[in-house]
């Protein structure tokens, strides 16, 4: 990968002094490793959002419209009024320092201005200079300060060194919610075409294929096939998978890298296997073939646009409710945006299980519910017959991701369906999991090549957490509930803890699952032989 | 440098305090008309915020989640960290309110030999709450000097406050947690690296003001041991809108009323705002029960991007699809 520290080196550079200069005094250093790359003309026209062109970070020019600062300021001003969110956190934080330091960006970089407080304060000041008497009159000492190029590259810099993961909100003692000021901040810098590459590029992907990795119908139907046959070589069993099949109870919708990515992959076998045994009446979509939503990275519009195509397409496809796979900010918009933004689903039904008759009275108005909501109501109801010691090769951790534990607080039902597929499980300590999880480092949008090191030193506390729990109690496996987790707690752990694998639930669903009709098992879901399965292979 | 201008602005209201005190000439100006500009400010400056926040709506129900959601009966609900109902998310502010409960989640990080270690770290949220009950008692113990006949809460309180009954006149319990509490806030914003680094000169005036509001109290009560009978003689002539001056009023009693009427001034535009603003915090005040009533965005239809219809997905991919077997809605032109 493309960094040069060694792990060591690196968790050694990590130190909490502070700078002598003021912060407002320390100009922004873009180090390569710790930055991401500026979007692409291309994808900024296709979806239509302004100023597109070819610059980069590190650039002296970055090409802005003349006017940009009144552009910022009177964005500015509109989303004063438009979110009192926003309003509010401007004015009420007192500096008590309480979330300093649980951020994981500033864990593992030591960089004071990665404290959420310095974070908000680099819009705070400049809300101060505009928008504030005091700040008005007394500059500088009244903590305001003007929007300068030198600002706005802060801004770049900061605001996407931020996954918006929220931690620091469960600490504050107003809950003041830095995602949501990151969030405004990016939707400012948007308004003249300061934007990333790997938000920007996958959004109009989205808009266009309907999936962030750009994968056309074809594409897509390949990919559901490829895994049918790969289900059918380690259970024996072909299962149906429909495509934008009319008239199906269920639409499913889950993030286009558990069809294209790895460890993701066997979470969509677990999926496939899970929903034959049940006899489940679902359809996969080709348009709705995203349940991730890169367009809530940037801003409020491209999250409503992005996220419509789901009402649009379970409307099309007359279907009666929808289940949204293992993702982590797919789920925040789900559940804390999609209702409002692209609602009511009238056209729809509370969701009942079909299979164990309950109804999900707490998804009565969105009409959605999360895959562990579904699978773990299965196993109370004992609907399917699981045999967790096909698990036994593992001993896994849970990681709640960001997004589930602090937008929704889905804590209990994964870890229910662990305990029931798999016979070894351990918790890592109890300030990093559940609402106090650490961030994989990587979120929104930040999981790229070139922002290698920095995703290392955001991940560091995640890391430091589970290598833990792997040293101590030889867990081999972080189970998590996200995309984003499974792409990027990958190369967070070669780097950190070697040999430690990252897998979904439903993987391990998939591997328990007891299907009718079966083959004697032999693989688990990655195709490697089962516990004990080796040793016979051998005999034989 | 925040902490010297803090510095230099408290000397010179400390002057400006002490020229209203012994210049009697200026008493009337310093103990009748500046309590009422404090006061119209201090009443007015909330309002005005309360009604600027609100004014600006909630689009979007961004609840933060700190205990498992209500969806299973067999898992059970914090109701308390994640509330679902009116009443659940009433208790939750209750204790946020009441309680500092997010504060009392507090830790401290550290790294050693490479590793993060998380320690309890409850002494802010211990300083907070000494210091901010000590205040909101102190303040409820002056209705006495407000109030003919005193209501009887305030001897209650006094009672519980002097509890230990040292001293003479009784030094109260939360004159002690006052200047207690506020010396640890200061302490930290002063020698902690970390707070020191992200504080404004907002963030240490505060703390003078309340702090010399406490010493000149101090001051009366046990060292010049002020009369408070024309103390009281005058503000209940300013409460009934009938200003008289009484003689005799000790001009450290002054210096006393400054420094209130200063802070009332300085509050609805400093970050002293958090005491009405923490009740409208949209990610603690609002259920998480976002999948089962549909909130409201007032500007939802600001949005006027267009969004990808299935239609023009088909149209650009209509060949493709039906060359994998994909049900198609329109069957038009067979290339063919």
């Amino acid at each position: 990968m493309s960094i040069k520290m060694t792990r060591e080196e690196l968790a050694a550079s990590i130190n909490y002094k502070f700078p002598k200069t003021n912060w407002m005094d320390t100009p922004v250093v873009f180090k390569k490793g710790t930055y991401n790359n500026a979007a692409v003309p291309d994808s900024i026209t296709y979806v239509n959002q302004p100023n597109p062109r070819k610059w980069q970070p590190y650039e002296d020019d970055w090409k802005l419209p003349e006017n940009w600062q009144t552009i910022i300021l009177e964005g500015l001003r509109e989303r004063l009024h438009k979110f009192r969110s926003l309003k509010l956190f401007m004015d009420i934080c007192v500096r008590c320092g309480a979330c300093a330091d649980k951020c994981h960006f500033y864990l593992g970089s030591g960089d004071p201005k990665n404290m959420p407080v310095l974070r908000a304060e680099l819009l705070r000041a400049v809300y101060r200079k505009d928008f504030t008497t005091a700040g008005k009159l007394m500059g500088k000492i009244a903590g305001a300060r003007e929007l300068t190029f030198d600002v706005l590259k802060e801004w770049f810099y900061y605001f996407y060194q931020c996954t918006q993961c929220r931690r620091c909100s469960v600490f504050c003692p107003y809950g003041i919610d830095t995602a949501e000021i990151t969030f405004i901040a990016r939707e400012l810098m948007n308004l003249i075409g300061v934007n990333i590459d790997w938000v920007m590029t996958p959004v109009a992907n989205s808009h266009r294929t309907g999936n962030h990795l750009g994968i056309q119908p074809h594409g897509f139907v390949d990919s559901i096939e490829f895994a049918v046959d790969d289900l059918e070589e380690i259970t024996g069993i072909r299962v149906q998978a429909p495509i934008n099949k009319k008239g199906a109870e269920v639409l499913f919708v889950t993030p286009s890298a558990d069809y294209f990515g790895e460890p993701h992959y066997y979470t969509l076998l677990g999926y496939l296997a899970l929903f034959h045994e049940v006899g489940l009446d679902y359809t996969w979509s080709t348009y709705a073939s995203e349940g991730g939503n890169f367009g809530s990275f940037v801003s409020h519009e491209l999250m409503k646009v992005l996220n419509a195509k789901i009402y649009a397409e379970a409307k099309r496809l007359k279907v009666k409710w929808i289940i949204g796979g293992e993702c982590g900010h797919m789920w925040r918009v789900l559940h804390q945006y999609m209702d409002t933004l692209n609602g009511p689903a009238d056209f729809l039904e509370t969701p009942v299980s079909p299979i164990t008759g309950t109804k999900f009275e707490h998804a009565r108005s969105t009409k959605m519910i999360h895959i562990t909501e579904f699978t773990a109501d299965l196993i109370r109801h004992n609907k399917i017959k699981l045999d967790p010691s096909r698990n036994d090769h593992w001993h896994a951790t849970f990681h709640d991701s960001c997004n589930p534990a602090r937008a929704i607080g889905l804590f209990e039902e994964p870890r229910y369906i662990l305990k029931h597929v798999l016979n070894k499980f351990t918790e890592m300590p109890d300030n990093t999991i559940r609402e106090q999880t650490f961030c994989c480092g990587s979120g929104a949008g930040l999981g790229t090549e070139e922002n290698f090191e920095m995703r290392m030193r955001g991940g560091f506390p995640r890391a430091n957490a589970a290598k833990y729990v792997n040293e101590k109690y030889g867990v081999n496996v972080v189970a998590c509930i996200c995309a984003i987790d499974k792409a990027t707690l990958v190369p967070l752990f070669n780097y950190w803890v070697p040999g430690l694998e990252v897998a979904g639930v439903h993987e391990f669903v998939g591997n328990a699952l007891v299907m009718k009709g079966e083959k004697p098992r032999e693989l688990d879901m990655r195709q490697q032989p089962l516990h004990g399965k080796e040793e016979e292979s051998k005999n034989v | 440098m925040g902490l010297l201008f803090s510095i230099f602005t408290f000397i010179i209201l400390l002057a400006i305090a002490f020229i209203g005190a012994y210049v009697e000439g200026l008493h009337y100006l310093f103990g009748i008309v500046l309590p009422y500009i404090a006061f119209a400010v201090f009443i007015i400056g909330i309002v005005v915020r309360i009604i600027k926040w609100a004014q600006s709506p909630v689009p979007f129900r961004i609840t933060t989640t700190c205990g498992q959601q209500r969806s299973l009966d067999f898992i059970k609900q914090n109701k308390i960290d994640n509330p679902f109902t009116g009443l659940q998310t009433f208790i939750r502010m209750f204790f946020e309110i009441i309680l500092f409960r997010s504060l009392f989640r507090n830790t401290k990080a550290g790294i050693k030999e490479n590793k993060l270690t998380y320690g309890a770290n409850k002494w802010l949220w211990l300083f907070s709450i000494v210091f901010h009950y000590s205040f909101l008692i102190i303040v409820l113990r002056h209705f006495r000097f407000f109030t003919e006949p005193v209501p009887s809460f305030v001897p209650f309180i006094q009672e519980i406050d002097g509890f230990f009954q040292i001293g003479l006149p009784i030094i109260y319990l939360t004159t002690i947690g006052i200047t207690v509490g506020l010396l640890y806030l200061l302490a930290r914003r002063i020698f902690d690296n970390q707070v020191r680094y992200i504080s404004l000169a907002s963030d240490y005036l505060p703390l003078f003001l309340i702090l010399s509001i406490a010493i000149t109290g101090i001051l009366m009560r046990h060292f010049f041991k002020v009369d408070l009978t024309p103390v009281k003689q005058l503000t209940l002539s300013i409460l009934s809108f009938q200003p008289i001056l009484p003689a005799d009023v000790n001009p450290i009693f002054y210096i006393h009323l400054f420094f209130v009427c200063t802070l009332l001034i300085y509050f609805p535009m400093s970050k002293l705002v958090h005491m009405p603003g923490i009740f409208l915090s949209p990610t603690r005040n609002l259920a998480n029960n976002n999948r089962a009533k549909r909130h409201i965005n007032p500007w939802n239809s600001d949005f006027k991007m267009h969004y990808h219809t299935y239609e023009e997905y088909e149209d650009e991919f209509r060949e493709v699809m039906r060359d994998v077997g994909l049900p198609l809605e329109k069957e038009e032109k067979n290339v063919d």
